[in-house]
Parts: structure tokens; sequence; C-alpha cells
């Protein structure tokens, strides 16, 4: 029954098409059509608008060349595309039984109860989380905050500011996956935070994502007002197994004047995922962005968060973690865009890679001639485990001012034996030993996370770091 | 006569192919004191990391009972488990982790039980008030940043927390200053008083054998033992040196 199944080969794709008449019409043409998009629209209710912009985004994306520049993703069958974005049926179709044995044992080693175990790995219903949403969503409403999910949104009160706002950071002219994102985007969060409110409780949005049919393309739409405060997390340790391997979400911040977000994510998408996702923050004048990134999961990501500070003395701070053990190709990094005075990037990275894994730490600093007195600084950090893993730091900047501060430091190493061995001389074993070295490595992350959400990702470094002595 | 706690055979050591021990023989007794002396590179150091079990040295003759088990091959781990501590010379930083959550880890670990924090706690504060440290030295990274002297006295903490068998306390009073060294002297006696454990002290000075009763006094030079002798052996040395043991 419990026959692992990483890849997607390893599932019957038939059964995942549609089931209704027009079945074989769409088994004769191969990839993504007009009457596909049509119909997932349709079923979304989406305003006229919507409708057209997916069929825009169709066309752009079926002009549009794959990546050709990061790591490989030919093993995304791009033909059987419709499966992908049929998340609804697919997830209908799954069951527990179908759940890869390494992630159940995950969930066991996390200490997950079993109750909340289906519904992480998206396939149960999750009456608990849905509690827990409702019962956040009514607690901030009551500060006015708008905490819902995208489709609802569409047709509420704030729908005008949906489409203002909807796609226009993340346009579907950026990338292929974009384009493919806005053709069939599916589920994910929408969060108002009116003027001057701050939110004490950080919003969590895997409830959400847990919803039915979310998880695989979804938009993530986030407005901090002026002088607003919002800290909103993504994600959670548990790999959230799916059987269409391709996450390509989109993720858009829109930062107010003097306002402040901090997004955190941890991912730990299961192993035989291509996760293609796009996050962008716009920053007004004297806001805040802080993203707070743990990228563990997923086959192949290409994942670089950009922050436009578009506004005089606008703030980015990145601080992320990438674990890329066997078999991963982990591409993550991200960009700043300083496009006005006194604005500042910072950038606080970690990767580690063992058994032959890949990280590979990109970022880009771009300065326009109107980011006088600015300041970018990046620091980039490397750790690799064994001789076979391989980890690689690719830094651009383009500088158009001379009145700027900006600063590039990178530092790769081996796990050092010397620590590990004095680590062992006071009791731990050579695995808890090293798992400890690499957990505080990853610290950076880690202390600005929520405690259960620290915990979790500690545990997640030990579980990464099992069976990697040599 | 007392049990012998670790018994030192015929033990010879090398490194990357070059010998650093030869054929030493090392006896100490449950509750003794012995003090490792010999001029530098002598091969002082190497005999407490064979003895924890460091990797890189190679055990090519001889063994190392402890607790009457044969422990020559044993894991770090094991060792340390078994309850043998060394106070590194130059302990390692290990950023990330903070002194307090490193001890108490080791601490579960060895016991293979859940510490209470709140037990934790309390026995830190007593551990860090004998050697006056300050209480916030627990939540800094692991000897990250920490000066020569503040090292040593971690280390010390660790020995009075982790509560050893044998203690092989390497250079541990090595660069610090007269207060530094007096204060690491009341952690080791406290150690000695409290666990009635056994010490193995590589020194180059006498200072911090001043307030210990001191059993045994082994001079070791060129990677073997030339002599061992009591208490007054060490006030020989500082007079004379090791002159006449090199030959």
């Amino acid at each position: 029954m419990s026959k692992e199944k990483t890849y997607v080969d390893d599932v019957d794709r038939s059964l995942y098409d549609f089931r209704n008449e027009d079945k074989d019409a769409y088994k004769l043409q191969k990839g993504l059509t007009p009457e596909i998009v049509e119909q997932i629209s349709k079923e979304k209710n989406d305003p006229q608008w919507m409708q057209l912009f997916r069929l825009q985004s169709l066309q752009i994306f079926n002009q549009m060349e794959m990546p050709d520049w990061g790591p490989s993703i030919e093993g995304l069958d791009m033909d059987n595309i419709v499966t992908y974005v049929r998340p609804k049926d697919n997830h209908m179709s799954a069951t527990w039984e179908e759940v890869p044995e390494e992630i159940k044992d995950t969930f066991e080693r996390l200490g997950i109860p079993q109750a909340e175990r289906e519904s992480l790995a998206g396939v149960g219903a999750q009456y608990d989380s849905e509690l827990v949403y409702h019962n956040v969503r009514k607690e901030v409403a009551d500060m006015g905050v708008v905490y819902t999910d995208l489709e609802s949104a569409l047709h509420g009160e704030h729908a005008d500011m949906i489409r203002k706002h909807f796609m226009k950071l993340i346009t579907p002219r950026d990338h292929k996956f974009a384009a493919l994102h806005g053709a069939v985007w599916s589920g994910g969060s929408f969060v108002y935070v009116p003027p001057g409110v701050s939110v004490e409780i950080p919003l969590q949005s895997y409830f959400r994502l847990n919803a039915p049919g979310a998880g695989q393309f979804e938009h993530t739409l986030i407005i901090v007002d002026e002088g607003a405060d919002l800290h909103f997390i993504e994600g959670c340790s548990a790999p959230k197994y799916n059987i269409a391997n391709l996450h390509a979400g989109a993720v858009e911040l829109f930062v107010g004047k003097n306002a402040k977000l901090r997004y955190s994510t941890i991912e730990n998408w299961s192993k035989n995922m291509y996760n293609l996702n796009t996050k962008r923050a716009l920053v007004s004048e004297g806001g805040k962005i802080e993203w707070i990134s743990g990228s563990f999961g997923s086959h192949v990501s290409y994942l670089y968060p950009e922050s436009r500070l578009a506004g005089a003395d606008a703030v980015s701070e990145f601080t992320g973690v990438t674990f890329a053990g066997k078999g991963q190709n982990l591409d993550t990094g991200c960009k700043a865009f300083l496009a006005a005075p006194r604005t500042s990037a910072f950038i606080n990275t970690r990767s580690i890679s063992k058994d032959g894994g890949i990280s590979t730490f990109r970022s880009s600093v771009v300065a326009t001639k109107d980011a006088k007195e600015s300041k970018a600084a990046a620091s980039c950090e490397s750790l690799m485990i064994d001789d076979i893993s391989q980890s690689d730091t690719i830094p651009a900047m383009d500088i158009r001012t001379a009145d700027i501060d900006v600063g590039h430091e990178a530092k790769i190493g081996r796990i050092s034996d010397d620590a590990v061995f004095y680590l062992m001389s006071r009791g731990l074993s050579e695995e808890d030993a090293k798992a400890l070295i690499v957990s505080g490595f990853a610290d950076n992350v880690s202390k600005e996370l929520p405690l259960e959400y620290a915990v979790e990702m500690n545990n997640l470094i030990r579980l990464e770091m099992k069976g990697s002595i040599g | 006569m007392s049990n012998n706690l670790l018994e030192i055979k015929d033990l010879s050591v090398n490194i990357d192919e070059k010998q650093i021990l030869s054929h030493v023989n090392l006896n100490i007794g449950e509750g003794e004191v012995h003090v490792l002396m010999g001029p530098n590179g002598a091969g002082k150091s190497t005999l407490g990391f064979s003895i924890m079990g460091n990797p890189q040295y190679n055990i090519e003759n001889g063994s190392i009972i402890f607790d009457g088990n044969d422990i020559t091959n044993e894991s770090v781990d094991k060792k340390s488990k078994a309850g043998i501590f060394l106070s590194f010379q130059n302990p390692i930083e290990v950023p990330g982790i903070s002194l307090g959550n490193f001890i108490r880890n080791a601490l579960e670990q060895r016991t293979g039980k859940k510490i209470r924090l709140w037990d934790f706690k309390k026995k830190m504060k007593e551990a860090l008030k004998v050697l006056n440290m300050d209480p916030e030295y627990a939540d800094r990274d692991l000897n990250v940043g920490f000066s020569g002297g503040e090292k040593k006295k971690a280390e010390i903490l660790q020995l009075l927390m982790l509560k050893p068998k044998l203690a092989i306390l390497d250079e541990t009073d090595s660069g610090l200053d007269v207060d530094a060294v007096r204060t690491v002297s009341i952690g080791i006696e406290e150690y000695l008083k409290n666990e009635k454990g056994s010490l193995l002290i590589i020194t180059h000075s006498t200072r911090i054998l001043e307030a210990l009763k001191v059993d045994k006094v082994h001079i070791l030079v060129n990677g073997s033992i030339k002599y061992t002798g009591d208490e007054s052996l060490i006030a020989d040395i500082n007079e004379n040196g090791f002159e006449k043991y090199i030959q």
C-alpha cells in the first residue's frame, strides 16, 4: 500500500485527470489550453477582469522560454502541466497511504500528533487548523485587520484594492512561472492592515495553505498601510506532500509609509518538489521589510525574495538559511533594489550542504542614481558537512551612484573536526555534535523565529543530520 | 592503596606518522591528584588528547583501561559518558550555542534523561557563583568572544556541572592572571571535595597546585615518562628546571 512515491513518474496520472465528459478532449491537447484556464476561472467564480488576466497570462506563459541559468528543471514534465494545475482533484485523490514513508517518519520524529499529520500532509480535512484560523481571524478583525483567502476577498469589500495590487509587483512577464502562476493561481491569503494598526500576534498562513486546493499556486497579497506593523508566517517545518511536484506561488507585499512587515517562511516541501516561487516587496518611504527565510525541502528550488525600496529611508533586511541534503539543488538568495535616498539593504545568509547536496546563494543589489547616501551590506556563509557536497556564492551588484556604501562578505568552510571533538568530549554523539554545530550555524534565522518555529527548525536540522556520519 | 581508576599500559601514539608518545605507563587511583610536567613539546597535551580519544591521534600500541574497562578504541562521547573529562588548553568557539544550553544538552546526553530547566538553572547559578562568573555567561555563545581567562573558567564550570570521575586539566592555568588562577583553583577544590574525583593536571607552573594535595608528579620528556615522584618534585623542578631529566 505505502509504496514510496517520490517522483512524479511513480504516480498514475490517469487518476488525476479531469473527471468530466471533456476528459478525452483535454487528454488530446497536451499542455495548458485557454479552455482549461477558463474552466478554472469559472469554478472559482472569478470576476471578469481576473478571467481575462488569467488568459493573458496563459498567452505569455506559452511564449516564454524555460529558465536556463539555474539548476536543471528537466524533471518537470511540462507536457503534463494540466495535472499540476488541478490541485483540487489531486488533493481529493490523495490518501494517507500514498504519503511516502519518509514523510510519515518525519511527522513521527517531529512529534506531531497523528490527528494533525494528515492535514499537514495535505491529504486530510483540517478541522483543528480551520478552527484556529477562524479564531485568529476574529481576533485581528476586531482591530480592523482583514485576513482572508484571496478568492473570497475578490468578491468582498476589498475587491478594488486587490485589483489595484494583484500581480502588479510580480507581473506575468517576469518569468515563465510567474506567467503560469497568473494563469492558474489558486488559494492563498489576503491581509490588509489599516493605518497605524500594530498586529501583536504573528499571522500564520499555513492554516490557509492547508485548505483544499491551495498550496501549489497560492497567491499571497499583503498590504500594510501607513504606520502599521505586521508579522506574517508562512509554512511550517512539517513536509507537505503533494502528488503534483510543482510549486509556483507568488507573494506580493506592499509596505506603506513608515510601516513594518516581517515575513517569515520555513519551507520544507517534500523532496520531489520543484519549488519555483516568487516573492517581492514594495517598500514606501520610511517603511521596513524583514524577510526571515528557511529553505529545507524540495528537489530543486529557485527562490530569491526581492525588496524594492521605492521611498526614502526604506529598509530591507534579509535573513536566510538554506539546507541542501542528498539529491537537493537549492538555488536561493535575495534581491534588493535601492531606488531612493538613504535606503538600506542588509543581507545575512547561511547555507549548509551535505550528502552531495548543492546549495547556491545568489544575491543581487541594484542601486539607481537616486539611491544617494544609501547602504547595502551582504554577508553569506556556507558550511559543508562533507567532501561531496557543494556550495557556491554568486553575488551581483549594479551600483549607479558613487554616494553609497556597499559591502559584500562571503565565507565558505567545512565543519570543524576540532569542534566536533570538543562537543563529543562532553558526551554528545558525533551526530548530535554535528547537529548542534549546524543548528548554531543557522541561528541567524532561528533566533528571529517565534520559539515554537525555532524549536521546529532545530528539530528539522537534527533530523536532516541523522545518518550523516560517514 | 586505592583502586586504579585509570591505567595506561605501554601507550605509543603518533600523529601523521610522527611519533609523539612511546611506551607510556601511568596509573591513577580513585581520588588521586597527579601532576604531569615536562618541557614544551614533550607530548603532555598529546597524552590528554589520546586518553580522551581525539581521532587525529593514532594509538599504535598499548591500552587505556578506565574503571576496569578497556576504552582504548572507544569513541570520544562514550569515554566522556564513562566519566573522563578533558579541560582544553584552547577551548573551541562554537557560535550559536549558548554555554548554558550546551551544558544542559551534554548533561541530558550523559544521563539519558531530561533535566527540568528550573533545576538546571539553579545548579548553574551555584557553579557560576563558585567561579565568580557573571550569570549572563550562561546565555553567551559557547566560548565565542571569551577572553583566555573566561574560556578556562568556562571549562571548569563544565567540570563542576558534568561531575566526571577523572578530569584531565590541560594547562588550565596558563595565560591566567593571579586572581583568575585563584578562582580556577577554588573550582578545582570544589570538584575534589564534592565528587572525590581524580585529577591529572598538566601544567608548567605551580600556582594552581598550591592549594591542592598532590599525590604524584610525573616528568614527561620526549614522549616518555622519565621520572615519577612525590610532591617534592615540584619544588625541585621550579628551582632546577627539567635539565637533568633530558638526556
